[in-house]
Formats: C-alpha cells, sequence, structure tokens
C-alpha cells in the first residue's frame, strides 16, 4: 500500500461495511468497548465532518445500551447526537496523522487532537480510489457531563475517566 | 404538561397526599397534577411475574409513561423509604432498559410530624429513581412538624420553584422530542 503526504481533495463518504465508530474505557480490569452503529462521515478537501447517534450505541447488554443513553451518561433524549468537525488533516511522509477539531458530545463543545494514520490504494477491486483513516483521541468524559461511576468496595472505582474514541474509516470518493 | 403525583402513603388523612394537594395548587400555569390513588393495589413484587405483571402495575407503569414528569411525597418509615412505595417502583423497574420512569423527570418531596421532614426517605427514593435511569432533581423538600410544616409559606415558595424546575425539565424534554 502506498503512503502519500498530500491531503486528498474532493470529498469522501465511508463505506460502512469497512468502518466503525466506537469507544474504548477501562473498567476496573479490562477494557470495555462500545460502538456506534449510525453516523455520517465526510472528509471534505481535508476536513472531516462527522456525526453520530447516540440511540445506536451498541454494547453486550440492552440493559447497559438504555444506561448509557440515560442521563447518566448520553442523555440521548436531549442530546441525541454526537458531532465532530475537524481542522484541516496533517499528514506526514510516515503517514502518522494529526487532526484537531471541535468535539461536542452532550452539548459541550470541546477542541480534541486526534491521533492515528492516513493509508491509500489508488484502485481497488473494481479501481476506484479509497482512503483509509484510522483515528483516536482520549477525552475524560466527565469534561462532557458523563460522570456515572460506582465505587468499589476496597477503594478505586468501577469506570475510569478516560475514554478514547476510536474511529476506523475507510472512505471512497462520494458520487458526483 | 402532565404531572403524575405518587404519595408513598396509604394513609387515609396522610400528610404526604396532602401535601401532593398543596402542589396541585402550585404547579406553574399549563402544568396539571394528576394524582396516583391505586399504590396499595400493588401486590408484593414477584420476579416470576415480571413478564406478566398484575393489572395494577401495568395500570401504574401505563400513567407514569403517558406522564411528563413525576412527583413522589414520601413520609418515612423507620429512617427510609415506605415499603409499598419501594414495591411499586420496584415493580416499575421491571425490564430495567424499557421502565418508563428512564428519562422521566423526577421530583420527591416528603412530609413528617418529626423535625426532620422526611429526609432520609427522599434521599433514597432519590437514589431508587437513579437506578431505574429517571432525570431526578437533585434537591429535596423536608417538610416538618406536619400537618402545621404543610402551610409555610416559605416552604411553600420553595416547592413552587422546585415544581418550576420539574416543569422545565418536562418542557424541555417535549422541545427535543
Amino acid at each position: 500500500m502506498a503512503v502519500a503526504t498530500a491531503v486528498p481533495a474532493g470529498t469522501w463518504t465511508a463505506d460502512k461495511i469497512h468502518s466503525s465508530i466506537g469507544f474504548e474505557v477501562e473498567h476496573m480490569v479490562s477494557t470495555f468497548r462500545g460502538r456506534f452503529e449510525d453516523y455520517d462521515t465526510q472528509l471534505v478537501d481535508g476536513k472531516l465532518v462527522g456525526t453520530v447517534a447516540v440511540p445506536s450505541v451498541k454494547v453486550y447488554d440492552e440493559n447497559l445500551e438504555a444506561h448509557l443513553q440515560s442521563p447518566d451518561f448520553f442523555d440521548a433524549q436531549l442530546h441525541p447526537e454526537l458531532r465532530f468537525e475537524s481542522r484541516e488533516l496533517q499528514i506526514d511522509e510516515d503517514g502518522t496523522v494529526t487532526l484537531d477539531g471541535e468535539l461536542t458530545i452532550k452539548g459541550t463543545t470541546k477542541d480534541v487532537t486526534a491521533k492515528g494514520r492516513y493509508m491509500h490504494v489508488e484502485a481497488d477491486m473494481t479501481g476506484g480510489e479509497r482512503i483509509g483513516l484510522r483515528l483516536e483521541a482520549t477525552v475524560d468524559r466527565r469534561e462532557f457531563g458523563l460522570n456515572w461511576n460506582a465505587p468499589l468496595p476496597k477503594g478505586g472505582f468501577v469506570l475510569d475517566n478516560d475514554v478514547t474514541l476510536v474511529v476506523a474509516l475507510e472512505l471512497v470518493k462520494a458520487e458526483v | 404538561m402532565k404531572v403524575l403525583g405518587i404519595s408513598g402513603s396509604l394513609r387515609q388523612g396522610s400528610y404526604n397526599s396532602r401535601l401532593l394537594r398543596v402542589a396541585a395548587e402550585l404547579l406553574p400555569p399549563g402544568a396539571e397534577l394528576e394524582v396516583w390513588h391505586a399504590l396499595g393495589d400493588i401486590p408484593p413484587f414477584d420476579a416470576d411475574a415480571e413478564h406478566s405483571p398484575p393489572v395494577a402495575v401495568t395500570a401504574l407503569k401505563r400513567a407514569i409513561a403517558e406522564a411528563d414528569a413525576v412527583l413522589i411525597a414520601t413520609p418515612e418509615y423507620n429512617h427510609s423509604i415506605p415499603g409499598v412505595l419501594k414495591n411499586a417502583l420496584d415493580w416499575v423497574s421491571r425490564p430495567i432498559a424499557a421502565n418508563p420512569m428512564r428519562g422521566k423527570p423526577a421530583l420527591v418531596i416528603g412530609a413528617s410530624t418529626g423535625m426532620f421532614g422526611a429526609v432520609w426517605a427522599q434521599a433514597e427514593t432519590r437514589k431508587v429513581l437513579g437506578a431505574l435511569g429517571a432525570r431526578v432533581l437533585d434537591e429535596e423538600l423536608p417538610v416538618a412538624t406536619a400537618p402545621d410544616g404543610l402551610d409555610d409559606h416559605e416552604l411553600q415558595a420553595r416547592l413552587a420553584d422546585l415544581l418550576r424546575d420539574l416543569v422545565a425539565s418536562g418542557a424541555a424534554l417535549m422541545r427535543a422530542a
């Protein structure tokens, strides 16, 4: 696979079969992961804009999905959407990516910096060009008002406050 | 906007039922209180029956689902929540993911004949409602020395403020829907 450093021009949209948007957080002794099934993301002239539907959160338990949507966490009733809007994508020669942008969760907007890698193929099986973006950004969930926690009997808490958002996008050129 | 009022006391002359009637008069314009009178019809919680709950439970769950906000007035028995109220909330909570209190604005108030105004029962009721996923106002209204305390003007002004916050929380949800 070739690595390029030029910011790709034009409008690119996610191939959802090969893309994912999720989060990771330490839960007592291990890493807990969740994902969002419904999202809309575009890379337009080097700027990434994405929205995520909170009610589409998926974990392995429906009760936990409901809890994640409650006021303890995302409060999907009042804030049904997460939003990310980036500034210009920066791609180093080795494909390392730095992406600054504004992240909105639960009505609070904060600057975040995502790090990751950029990949590119000139032609897939049908000749189309593809861009890969893998991005990670760690935020303190309390800054967005996701404050729930539970103390453990001998000290400490069930859930870490640092949450890593993990985005893997396989982008194809939008039909014009 | 409809606020469902639940008194945690079954007693005919209950001060908490009376507190709900005071609250009904203090609600902001456009909001009305519907008081739930059938708490005593709810049988003891039985997890074996949670998928086919008794009629009284289904009716309470429907009333909560149809309300825009819930107001609970609770007495305090032995420093805690009355069994009938906790029992009803246990029924309402099942299944937890789809329970009608989830995301529902809720305010807990309480009256007692003593000096403390059911303050512990209120705290524990807020905790239980939080477990159900309700949008619980983190406020309390201890009405001490009932029934005289019910007539206190300062207390009624504070109750009116809390009811305004409760209704505002319900209105915010209606706008977001």
